[in-house]
């Protein structure tokens, strides 16, 4: 018989709903690889006792006849970044010790109402700011994945959600819950070989996600099918009045209407994307992906998207200034850490208590966002920075003229090791170099696994699309996957 | 451009963040890196270009103008706001002593 943990979301719930298994015996498999996992650190806190309550709700609905809702006895990993009712969220820094929400996420809600349960709360990078989960409070989430080399050096998972794809792909849960502000969702999909979709900006309520930068964060679901994130992304989005830029529109039936059939689309291929020494391996991945698409029936055009190079270091602009206003609540005031030097006063106790509480990047971050905000500076930095975050939106918006979706490397590498760019901020900022325009836009974009390069380690494709069309980036996603048939799996050592 | 440690110990302070000599010292590098590296920008032409407001343009709604419009949000919850603070007093949060 298949292992339970091998099952993805819809295999899990349409198992349940048909009786095949039950809801607590498929929480109990994963409770029990969450357990046997700790090698990987994916989780900082583990709720196997929530996954079995919501295990047996919907058992029991079952019994008693009860529709069951999209995600029925599923249970997933919670990305720290969302509040959890009655359940610590440290969104992995030192300065939410102990914080304990007195409500529920918007998106964590709309999870356990379509029958979801939780796993537990999965590592990240601290706030979400990093590229491989080495910031995290909380110690380095490690990959599953190894290098063929037989040398074990301990790769970084990407990130920020770095506990989402090593659980995901690990086997620990069937999908995870991702944040996405500059590749987040996207990078650590592809260094893992799973899915990640993120949405149009708006989709997804913010309401309850502790913030990093307010005009980027978006959530979507990491998980190891297209037609799995097509499903759990049906789950979390849709309208919520509490987020002021949440989309009032209607959620589509993304998964019931996914079509691999491209013909008549037409696909673009950035040409500004193909960067001068660009790894051989993802450029031939990426010509592999172009293939597959017309295949698949779609027409494939060259695109210029020139304000390329310029995205990094408008994102590294406009994310320290957000995340600089938005931080400034941790005040060791109304929640987390207080430092209370003697006789200090209160301006003493501010900076004590964010001086222990935040990790280096994140400080970092924050220095450079109030440097760009500041008195004199405002306009050199922040709105220059802006008008070129115009700029790269009309880059899109003009190429979306000419092709339906956009087809990119994920990533400019496959996993790297850990401590290999953590002492490097820019090196390490420089592998959101194709993820982070499609953020800036706001745009949906997702990875999907391509195949594994020279080292045994995944590859991923990612696909970019127009704005509201999350259908139009999963089809295309769907008709790669259908044609990579990707079936590797880390080889099992924790 | 460059910014010295002065400069840097000024922005620490206007963020509220502790720095003493040694975190100063290696973030001083650090930020002229990074600042060295944003700076690129400067070779854009954005001249008659608008800086982006809002990435979805959408209207901003209001909510109506009602006490507890939302419940969730809503006055009537002091012990749920006091329940993770550091030092709450008598209902309020606790700060060291502000006036002499």
């Amino acid at each position: 018989m298949t292992q339970l943990t091998d099952l993805g979301v819809k295999a899990i719930r349409d198992g349940v709903a048909a009786g095949e298994f039950s809801a607590r015996e498929v929480a109990e498999a994963f409770n029990a690889n969450v357990a046997a996992a700790k090698d990987l650190n994916a989780f900082i806190v583990a709720t196997p006792e929530k996954a079995l309550e919501a295990a047996a709700k919907v058992d029991a609905d079952r019994a008693a006849g009860e529709p069951l809702a999209s995600m029925a006895g599923v249970p997933i990993g919670m990305k720290d970044l969302f509040a959890t009712k009655g359940v610590q969220t440290t969104a992995a820094s030192h300065i939410l010790d102990h914080f304990i929400p007195e409500y529920e996420s918007a998106v964590s809600q709309k999870l356990w109402d379509a029958g979801a349960g939780m796993l537990g709360k999965l590592n990240m990078d601290q706030f979400a700011m990093g590229s491989s989960n080495e910031t995290s409070f909380y110690g380095n989430v490690i990959s599953p994945w190894r290098r063929k080399d037989g040398g074990n050096a301990p790769l970084a998972p990407g990130g920020s959600s770095g506990g989402s794809s090593t659980a995901v792909s690990a086997r620990l849960c069937p999908a995870a819950t991702g944040t996405d502000t500059g590749g987040s969702i996207r990078q650590p999909a592809a260094f893992t070989g799973i899915c990640g979709i993120k949405p149009t900006y708006g989709r997804c309520s913010r309401w309850g996600i502790v913030a990093f930068a307010s005009s980027l964060d978006q959530a979507g679901p990491m998980a190891r099918s297209v037609e799995d994130c097509a499903i759990m992304l049906g789950a979390m989005a849709g309208f919520d009045p509490k987020d002021s830029t949440s989309l009032d529109m209607p959620v589509p039936d993304w998964a019931g209407a996914l079509n691999a059939d491209l013909r008549g689309k037409r696909v673009g291929i950035p040409r500004e994307y193909r960067m001068d020494g660009m790894d051989a391996e993802i450029a031939a991945s990426w010509d592999q992906g172009v293939a597959w698409l017309k295949d698949a029936g779609a027409e494939v055009v060259d695109i210029s998207l020139p304000h390329t190079k310029y995205a990094l270091p408008a994102y590294y602009i406009v994310a320290p200034a957000e995340a600089s206003s938005n931080l400034a609540r941790y005040d060791g005031v109304r929640y987390g850490l207080r430092e209370m030097p003697e006789r200090a006063n209160l301006q003493e106790m501010y900076a004590a208590t964010r001086a222990a509480g935040f990790g280096d990047e994140v400080k970092r971050r924050i220095l450079i966002g109030t440097y760009v905000l500041s008195a004199g500076f405002y306009d050199a930095y922040y709105t220059q920075a802006m008008k070129v975050r115009t700029l790269i939106q009309r880059d899109f918006a003009a190429a979306f003229e000419r092709c339906d979706v956009i087809l990119a490397p994920t990533a400019p590498s496959a996993a790297f090791a850990l401590g290999e760019k953590s002492d490097d901020p820019i090196a390490m900022y420089l592998n959101d170099v194709f993820a982070v325009p499609a953020s800036l836009a706001g745009l949906p974009a997702m990875s999907v696994p391509a195949g594994l390069n020279s080292e045994g380690l995944p590859l991923g494709l990612q696909i970019i699309g127009k704005t509201f069309d999350e259908q139009g980036v999963l089809d295309a996603g769907l008709a790669i996957e259908q044609r990579a048939g990707f079936a590797a799996r880390p080889e099992r050592w924790w | 451009m460059s910014v010295d440690r002065k400069t840097v110990a000024k922005i620490a302070s206007l963020a509220r963040i502790e720095m003493d000599g040694d975190a100063l010292d290696r973030m001083v590098p650090e930020f002229n890196n990074i600042l060295a590296w944003v700076e690129q920008l400067g070779e854009v032409d954005t001249s008659g270009v608008e800086p982006m407001t809002a990435v979805i343009p959408q209207a901003l709604r209001l909510r109506d103008d009602v006490v507890d419009a939302d419940p969730l949000t809503g006055g009537g919850i002091r012990d749920k706001v006091l329940a993770n603070a550091p030092a709450p007093e008598h209902g309020f949060f606790g700060v060291p002593k502000v006036i002499e």
